[in-house]
């Protein structure tokens, strides 16, 4: 970190002009967008928030209590490697690029302006949940995630600053003035513009769409140019965190759910709900809504953008060390595909065209994770009931299986035949209305909400009944 | 290395001679003579070799014989005046060495209108013998054609119907631009592969006049007296001489006097740094100015700058992007540019500012990227500052330490673009000569200011300068050099079209995507069969 500086760093800032200027210039902007769109209802109090003011073990988590106008965002890069060489793509074994190569420049700024993009848009799809927090702990963790989030921004905007000159001064600007869910400016991708209304839907969005974006970031941390390689890693260390918040909320929710469920001797979903919790069924659509919206995100089947990026070495395969072939050439995967006729089919793609459903199928792995150990706690709890992930050709957008109409098992029905049943299979207005029902801020240090229950832990080795957040 | 450098001792293909008012320009092409191997130059026919040659005699003719107001063309062989470009070549030449060849000679050939039309120098043809293809285009060029009648002798553009490509040296753009022939009675010109004799020909207005042989000579006399008499070439004067350019041939480029060519072949990128005038040895009067001679800064870049575009042109074809830079006293060019308009009337300066016209037009042909960089300590003004205006983009350093450019009277007259406007006209479309410009003439302009005038098209600062520039350079060099040819070649000519913009715009655009198609130049396309067989087409039009 440079000494005495106004942005926390370790890019060395101080010694970089034109950088500190464009910076300097933005930052006022972004501070105006935070004081308009970030969770200004709570800017009078003091959380007990994680402050990264160093890339390495001991100062990439400080904790302390700060006021939310007053968060330090700094800019960090994972440490360099040394003789990094690309990993992937037709550069094989070629050094990575500490400059953008003119030719991939265009590339490079949409993928980094597509992914920062996100990181704003989630601070302002979720600025109104802190009036129903379920507890101050949650409430810390949201503020958490919002913070960091905009700190990711500060992230890709640094490196549209660094590396793009003029026209990254530009996207960077336009990055503060599309807004989530604004009619003439929204955000790039079509998720990011829908509001996050309940704490059910947050643990879902950071369980299922935060893990998106991890993988997103996997695949960047792989890039050939360096400095967004090393944004991308440092970035995936703050994700986790998210992702916990994701995992173990919807494991609280499920806790409560089969408390009630125990306390009542009953699994009648109406009783579950009239003692306050949420239901196994409803909590399954609401899985059913999230993961098919995020398997969306990872883009169609086949894809010649894909194909290219990974042949000019910008974005690779999650966890590309993992495979055999680096080149990815003359392989091919065998894809799911919609006959036409009322089936299904298989389609083989070249690998490199295929690399959105590759990442796309690593994710969906990993999302059974936890949706097994929820199952274990079901079980064990003595319920027949399971949860389960649907098929991705379930609820589908973007790909082949977009308006193909198919219910969970992947069974391909009649538009009519889908939208009967659909309210079994995807949460209704009516369950909209029970869940936000459930959501009534609960302020007091220590207590919960009835519709969760509390974590294993405090944050930062404090007790549960820490005061995280000194409204 | 192809170089373009000769003088008349060297000459193996013309000979230049001279009498007054008239100069003769005779072909006789030495048949071994071939720039390459494997074809032979018969009939009078030509390769580059053969068009080097001719370059040099025109523009020794336009400065050291500043008394010759008529050139006539002739052939030195009995029987055949020219029997156009040689098909061995042309089979057997790369695609991109025959359209450098064809662009080369289309070039030398518009210089000879370029000529007439501003200097004073007029041309005759004086076909006594079989003329075919090329050799009747270079009769085109001329202002008046004169053909033997001997009711044998015949001209034709036999190229459609013997090798199936096009009469692509302006052939079919003069015919009907130029000479105004019927063009229903071109197409039957241009099938007829025995060609036209002379009644016919001067009928359909493919000559201007006939005689019987034993009256031609007097005809040609008697033409260039004419045509001698309306020419306001002077007398009286000597000439300035043009020796060998100092110039030096390295691995990382070439050096001139006032132009380094520094190529980076890893960036396939060269920078072309131009040294503006020294103050001090400005001359101010005429004598002085033709005391410098080929000396004289103004000649001097302009030959330089040709000489170079030549050599990377034929020599560095996968150099793709040219970065034009300048540096020097920005007070100094503009006091040249005074120093130019005060003598434009003069013989020589006319010359010059023609040589320096045409040089900039052959820039503007190149098929190759150019980026005018306008940094600090350079000093783009006047004749300069139109490297920037041909460009397909100009960086201005911005800023408070940023760079100058000016404008001067050069930017509003006589070094017109092959649409016949200036630079200025053309780049605004604009409907008054000056675009409005004049009351900026010899003032010094900061880049804020040159941005919003529109006379640059980025200017960033000294922060974002270098990075800028790079991934500029680096962006441009990844692209298709082919979609980048037709890029640059459709947006630098805007406005209203000229005969020689067709010539380099439609003629040599079909006559290149010919040349491409294996119906010309395939095993069995008709170039490639041209004496050996009949050919084979791919009979679907395309």
């Amino acid at each position: 970190m440079d000494g005495g500086e106004r942005i926390p760093n370790n890019v060395g800032l101080g010694q970089n002009q034109s950088l500190k200027r464009a910076l300097e210039h933005w930052q006022p902007h972004f501070c105006e967008w935070w004081r308009q769109l970030g969770p200004t209802d709570f800017f009078a109090g003091e959380v007990y928030l994680r402050t990264a003011v160093g890339a390495d073990a001991k100062s990439w988590a400080r904790y302390g209590l700060v006021r939310l106008p007053e968060y330090r965002w700094g800019i960090f890069l994972a440490p360099g490697e040394a003789d990094r060489r690309i990993g992937f793509g037709d550069d094989f074994g070629l050094p990575v690029w500490q400059q953008v190569p003119g030719e991939h420049r265009a590339a490079l700024r949409r993928l980094i302006v597509t992914q920062a993009d996100t990181e704003p848009a989630s601070v302002e799809q979720q600025r109104g949940l802190g009036h129903s927090c379920p507890s101050l702990y949650d409430l810390r963790n949201l503020f958490q995630i919002n913070v960091e989030e905009a700190r990711h921004l500060w992230a890709m905007v640094y490196l549209l600053h660094a590396h793009f000159g003029r026209d990254g001064r530009e996207e960077a600007e336009a990055l503060l003035e599309r807004h989530s869910g604004d009619r003439d400016r929204p955000r790039i991708l079509a998720t990011f513009n829908e509001p996050i209304e309940d704490w059910l839907s947050l643990f879902m969005f950071t369980y299922f769409t935060d893990r998106d974006g991890k993988y997103q970031l996997k695949s960047l941390a792989e890039s050939a140019f360096d400095p967004l390689s090393r944004t991308a890693r440092f970035m995936l260390t703050e994700e986790g965190h998210h992702l916990f918040v994701g995992d173990s909320g919807l494991s609280r929710v499920v806790r409560r759910s089969l408390e009630v469920m125990r306390d009542n001797a009953s699994d009648d979903p109406q009783r579950v709900r009239d003692r306050g919790a949420v239901d196994l069924p409803t909590f399954q659509r609401y899985i059913n809504f999230w993961f098919s919206s995020s398997l969306d995100l990872f883009g169609a089947e086949i894809s010649s953008n894909a194909a290219s990026y990974f042949a000019s070495g910008l974005k690779g395969r999650p966890d590309e060390a993992r495979y055999q072939d680096h080149r990815a050439l003359g392989e091919a995967l065998l894809l799911d595909k919609p006959d036409g006729k009322g089936g299904a089919g298989k389609e083989e793609a070249p690998l490199r065209n295929a690399m959105n459903e590759v990442a796309r199928r690593a994710y969906v792995k990993e999302c059974g994770v936890g949706v097994e150990r929820w199952n274990r706690l079901i079980e064990k709890a003595g319920h027949e009931f399971r949860l389960s992930l649907p098929s991705p050709r379930f609820h589908r957008a973007i790909g082949f299986w977009a308006g193909v109409f198919a219910d969970p098992e992947g069974k391909i029905l009649s538009a009519g035949a889908f939208s009967a049943r659909r309210a079994e299979w995807l949460p209704s207005a009516e369950d909209r209305a029970f869940v936000k029902s459930l959501m009534r801020a609960v302020v007091e240090p220590g207590k919960m909400a009835g519709w969760v229950a509390p974590p294993v832990h405090g944050v930062d080795h404090l007790p549960l009944d820490y005061e995280y957040v000194r409204l | 290395m192809i170089t373009f450098d000769t003088q008349p001792a060297h000459y193996q293909h013309w000979r230049l001679s001279s009498k007054g008012a008239v100069a003769r320009l005779a072909l006789d092409v030495a048949e071994e003579g071939g720039l390459d191997e494997g074809y032979r130059l018969k009939l009078n026919s030509y390769d580059l070799g053969v068009d080097i040659e001719l370059a040099d005699a025109l523009n020794r003719i336009r400065f050291e014989h500043p008394e010759v107001r008529v050139v006539i063309f002739e052939s030195g062989k009995e029987r055949v005046f020219c029997a156009g470009a040689n098909i061995g070549m042309l089979a057997r030449a790369s695609h991109p060495a025959k359209v450098d060849f064809c662009r080369f000679t289309n070039e030398t050939r518009g210089g000879i209108e370029d000529s007439s039309r501003k200097s004073g120098l007029k041309f005759i043809a004086a076909i006594k013998g079989a003329c075919a293809g090329g050799g009747y285009e270079l009769a085109l060029c001329c202002d008046e054609i004169l053909m033997v009648d001997d009711r044998s002798t015949t001209i034709s553009l036999p190229e459609v119907p013997l090798l199936g490509v096009l009469p692509g040296t302006g052939g079919l753009t003069r015919l009907t631009e130029k000479r105004r022939v019927r063009r229903d009675l071109a197409d039957l010109f241009c099938t007829t592969a025995e060609g036209v004799r002379a009644p016919r020909a001067k009928d359909w207005g493919l000559v201007d006049f006939a005689a019987a042989p034993g009256e031609f000579d007097a005809l040609v006399a008697a033409r260039a007296r004419a045509l001698a008499e309306g020419s306001d070439r002077p007398s009286g004067e000597d000439g300035v001489a043009l020796p060998p350019l100092a110039r030096r041939i390295g691995e990382g480029g070439y050096r001139y006097s006032h132009l380094k060519v520094a190529i980076a072949r890893e960036k396939r990128a060269a920078t072309l740094l131009f040294a503006g005038p020294e103050e001090s040895r400005l001359a101010e009067n005429i004598d002085g100015i033709l005391k410098a001679g080929a000396l004289w800064w103004p000649l001097a870049v302009a030959r330089e700058l040709d000489d170079a575009l030549l050599l990377l042109r034929a020599n560095e074809p996968e150099i793709g992007t040219l970065l034009l830079k300048t540096e020097g006293s920005l007070p100094a060019v503009l006091h040249c540019e005074e120093i130019i308009e005060r003598h434009r009337g003069h013989w020589f300066v006319r010359e010059v500012i023609g040589f320096l016209r045409r040089a900039l037009q052959r820039l503007e042909v190149t098929p190759k990227t150019l980026f005018a960089l306008i940094d600090k300590g350079s000093c783009f003004a006047g004749t300069l500052f139109e490297l920037a205006l041909a460009a397909d983009r100009s960086y201005m350093l911005g800023g408070r330490e940023g760079a100058r450019i000016a404008l001067g009277p050069r930017n509003f007259g006589g070094l017109e673009l092959l649409n016949g406007a200036t630079r200025l006209k053309s780049r605004f479309r604009a409907l008054a000569p000056d675009a409005g410009l004049s009351p900026l003439c010899g003032t010094p302009l900061e880049a804020e200011e040159a941005l919003a005038k529109g006379l640059v098209t980025l200017a960033p600062d000294e922060l974002d300068w270098e990075e800028e520039i790079r991934l500029a350079i680096e962006e441009r060099a990844s692209l298709s050099p082919d979609a980048l040819s037709g890029l640059e070649a459709n947006l630098r000519f805007a406005g209203a079209e000229s005969l020689e913009t067709k010539v380099f715009g439609r003629l040599s655009a079909w006559q290149n995507w010919i040349f491409a198609r294996p119906n010309a130049t395939g095993e069995k396309g008709a170039l490639k069969s041209y004496g050996g067989g009949r050919p084979s087409f791919d009979w679907r039009r395309a």
